[in-house]
C-alpha cells in the first residue's frame, strides 16, 4: 500500500526525497512505509499526534537513527540523486550536509565561541574561523547579543540564547538542509518568536524539516505540511490546504485539535 | 519521548516513564476510611447548605498516638543511636591510630630520615630507598595501568556492541575488583618476573600494582564516561563529528575529572600496598635507589613491615616515622582527588 504523495512543489527542485521509508525498533514498526519531497528552500513542518513517529522520521533524513540501538531502516532517503542508505555512504558526511537542532538545547560546556566553532574545526576549516563564527551567530540572530561574551561559558546564555546558539553551530558547518526536532517546544513565547522569525530568514539558504507540536507554529511558519498518524503519512501538501481543506478527516480533526 | 540516541553502550531508554501532562495529579489529601467518612458526611452537610465544596478535615498530628507507633518511634531512635555508634567507631579508630603514630613518628622525622638508606643502626636509618621506590612505583603504575584502563572503559561505553560477550567482559571486571590482592601477587611471579624474565625490578611490581587496580579504575572511567549526557554525544554526532571525535572532543573532557578522581584513588591504593610487592619478591633492605625501570627496588610499606618485625624499640620508632610519610603522601592525594570532584561538581 504505498501511498506516493506526488505534490505540487511549486517548481521547487527536490532536496530530500523518501521514497517507501520505514523503520523498525525491533519487532516494533515506528515509521510505515513513508514516501514524500521535501522542496529546496522551503519550510516542511511534521505533524502529528506524540508518538507517531515524526523524531524517528526525521532522523532518518540524517541517519541518526544509525546511533539508535535496535532500530532497522528500510526503503530510500534521495539526496542529490544518491539514496543516503547507500552502503558506500559515510553518514559523517552525511550528517555534515544535512544539520540537526534538537528539542532541548544542548550546547557543549564551552564557551559561546567554541560551541560555533566546533563543526569547522573537526572538519579541518581552513579559513579564518573568527569570521565564520561571527557569520553563523549573525545568521542566527545571536550576534548581537552575545558579542561581548564569545569566551563565556555556552550555559551563562539563556535558554532561547543556547538554542540560538545550537542553531549557529549547525549553521557553521554549512549544511544544506537543516532538521529541527521541535526547536521551541522548550522555550517561552518571546524566545519561540524569535526563533519563528529565525527559521523564517534561513529559509532563504536552507531547506528546513521541523517537527513541532504547536499546530499554530506549523500554519505560520511552514509552507509544505505533512500529517503522521501512528507511523503513517496520511496526508501532506502545502501547508494552507492541510490547514483550512485538508483531504482526510483524521488531518483535519487532528488540525482543528480534536485529537492528539 | 525520549529518544535513545547512544554510540555504544546501552540504550537508555525510560519507558515507562510518563510525560508531565500524563501522569495523574498529586493528590495530597490523607486517604482512609476515617477520612472518607468524614468527607461523605462533609458532602451531606453541603448538600443540606448548598455550599459548593467540601471543606477539607482538619489534619490532627499526634491525636492518634497508639502504642504501636510510640514502639515504632523508640526503634526509630535506637537504630539512629546504633549507626552513629558505628560511625564514632571509624572516627574514633582513626584519631587513636594517628595520635600513636604522630606520637611515636614525629619526632623521627627530619631531614637525615628522608636522605638515609636503611642501615643497621637505627640512628643512621633512613627512607631515601624507600620512599624513592614508593615514588617510582607510583609513576610507572599510572603509566601502565592510566591508558589502559580508560581505553577499556572508552571502549566499553562508547564502541563495544551489546552482545553477551561484552556483558561478560563487563561482569569480569566487576568480579576482578574484588580479588584478593595476594592473588595478583602471585600472577605477577609467574607472569612478570618468572615468564617474561623481567626479574625482581620495579617493572614487574608496577605491572603487577597495574592489573590490581586496572579494574577498580575501568569501572569509576565507565561511571565518569556514562555520566556525561547523551545530549552532548547527539550534538557531536550531528554536526558530522565521528565517534572519535566526539569522544576526544566533548566526552572525554567532561568526564576527565571523574576519570582522575577514580585513577587517583586507585593509585592511593595501590602506593599502600605490601602483599602482592613480596610476592614477587621486593626487596626489604637497600641501600640504593633505583636508576630505571628494571631495577630492584623497596617502597614504604615494604620498610615498615620490615622495620615493625625486628625486636628493637628504635625501629618500631623509625616504622612510625615512615608510617607518617606513608599516610601524608596518600593524604595528599586523596586531597587531589576530592579537589578535582568538587570542582567537577561546580561546574555542572
Ligand atoms: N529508541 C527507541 N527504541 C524503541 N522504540 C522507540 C525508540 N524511539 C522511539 N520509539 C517508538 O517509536 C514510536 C515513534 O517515536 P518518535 O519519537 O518518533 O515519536 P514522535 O512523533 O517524535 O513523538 P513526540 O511527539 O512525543 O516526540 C513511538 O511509539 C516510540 O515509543
Ligand atoms: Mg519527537
Amino acid at each position: 500500500m504505498a501511498t506516493v504523495h506526488e505534490i505540487d512543489t511549486g517548481g521547487h527542485a527536490p532536496a530530500l526525497e523518501a521514497r517507501n521509508l520505514s523503520v523498525f525498533y525491533g519487532e516494533k514498526q515506528a515509521v510505515k512505509d513513508v514516501s514524500l519531497v521535501i522542496p529546496a528552500h522551503q519550510v516542511v513542518a511534521l505533524i502529528g499526534p506524540s508518538g507517531c513517529g515524526k523524531s524517528t522520521l526525521l532522523r532518518c533524513f540524517n541517519r541518526m537513527n544509525d546511533l539508535v540501538i535496535g532500530a532497522r531502516i528500510e526503503g530510500e532517503v534521495l539526496f542529490h540523486g544518491q539514496n543516503l542508505y547507500d552502503s558506500d555512504v559515510d553518514p559523517v558526511e552525511v550528517r555534515r550536509r544535512i544539520g540537526m537542532v534538537f528539542q532541548k538545547p544542548n550546547p557543549f560546556p564551552k564557551s559561546v565561541y567554541e560551541n560555533a566553532a566546533f563543526g569547522p574545526r573537526i572538519q579541518g576549516f581552513k579559513g579564518d574561523l573568527d569570521d565564520l563564527v561571527e557569520e553563523s551567530l549573525r545568521a542566527a540572530a545571536l550576534w548581537d547579543e552575545v558579542s561581548d561574551r564569545l569566551s563565556e561559558s555556552a550555559y551563562t546564555l539563556s535558554g532561547g540564547q543556547q538554542q540560538r546558539l545550537c542553531i549557529a553551530r549547525t549553521l557553521a558547518v554549512k549544511p544544506e538542509i537543516v532538521l529541527m526536532d521541535e526547536p521551541a517546544s522548550a522555550l517561552d513565547p518571546i524566545a519561540t518568536q524569535k526563533i519563528e522569525d529565525l527559521i523564517w530568514e534561513l529559509k532563504e539558504r536552507y531547506t528546513i524539516v521541523i517537527v513541532t507540536h504547536n499546530m499554530q507554529q506549523a500554519a505560520r511558519i511552514s509552507d509544505y505540511a505533512a500529517f503522521l498518524y501512528m507511523g503513517e503519512l496520511i496526508e501532506y501538501g502545502p501547508t494552507d490546504t492541510i490547514f483550512t481543506n485538508p483531504k482526510e478527516e483524521r488531518t483535519e480533526s487532528y488540525v482543528t485539535g480534536r485529537f492528539g | 519521548m525520549a529518544e535513545s540516541v547512544r554510540s555504544g553502550g546501552r540504550s537508555r531508554r525510560r519507558s515507562g516513564e510518563k510525560s508531565l501532562d500524563e501522569r495523574e495529579p498529586l493528590d495530597l489529601r490523607p486517604r482512609g476510611p476515617q477520612h472518607a467518612e468524614i468527607t461523605a458526611l462533609a458532602r451531606e452537610a453541603v448538600d443540606e447548605t448548598g455550599a459548593e465544596e467540601p471543606r477539607e478535615p482538619p489534619i490532627r498530628l499526634g491525636a492518634q498516638t497508639t502504642l504501636g507507633e510510640r514502639r515504632r518511634r523508640t526503634l526509630g531512635l535506637a537504630f539512629h543511636v546504633l549507626c552513629a555508634g558505628a560511625a564514632m567507631v571509624g572516627v574514633l579508630s582513626l584519631v587513636v591510630l594517628l595520635g600513636q603514630v604522630l606520637h611515636d613518628g614525629l619526632g623521627q622525622i627530619d631531614r637525615d630520615f628522608l636522605t638515609s638508606f636503611a642501615s643497621r643502626i637505627p640512628e643512621r636509618a633512613g627512607i631515601k630507598a624507600a620512599l624513592v621506590g614508593s615514588l617510582w612505583m607510583l609513576a610507572l603504575t599510572a603509566v601502565i595501568a592510566f591508558p589502559l584502563s580508560v581505553g577499556a572503559a572508552i571502549y566499553l561505553e562508547e564502541y563495544a556492541p551489546k552482545s553477551w560477550i561484552t556483558t561478560t567482559i563487563q561482569t569480569n571486571i566487576a568480579n576482578l575488583a574484588g580479588v584478593p590482592s595476594i592473588v595478583y601477587g602471585i600472577l605477577g611471579l609467574a607472569l612478570f618476573v618468572r615468564a617474561m624474565g623481567l626479574g625482581r625490578s620495579l617493572l614487574s611490581g608496577a605491572l603487577t600494582l597495574s592489573l590490581l587496580i586496572l579494574p577498580v579504575i575501568i569501572l569509576a572511567s565507565q561511571e565518569a564516561i556514562r555520566a556525561v549526557p547523551d545530549s552532548i554525544r547527539q550534538a557531536a554526532y550531528g554536526l558530522g563529528a565521528t565517534r572519535w571525535q566526539a569522544v576526544r572532543l566533548q566526552v572525554l573532557p567532561m568526564a576527565l575529572p571523574g576519570i582522575l578522581t577514580g585513577t587517583i584513588l586507585a593509585l592511593s591504593r595501590a602506593v599502600g600496598e605490601t602483599a602482592p610487592l613480596i610476592m614477587i619478591g621486593a626487596l626489604s633492605f637497600v641501600a640504593f635507589t633505583p636508576q630505571g625501570p628494571l631495577d630492584q627496588f623497596t617502597v614504604l610499606p615494604l620498610q615498615i613491615f620490615n622495620w615493625v618485625s625486628r625486636p628493637q624499640e628504635e625501629f618500631r620508632q623509625l616504622a612510625a616515622g615512615a608510617i607518617l610519610v606513608l599516610l601524608a603522601m596518600l593524604l595528599a592525594m586523596n586531597g587531589v582527588a576530592i579537589f578535582l570532584r568538587n570542582r567537577y561538581q561546580r561546574r555542572h
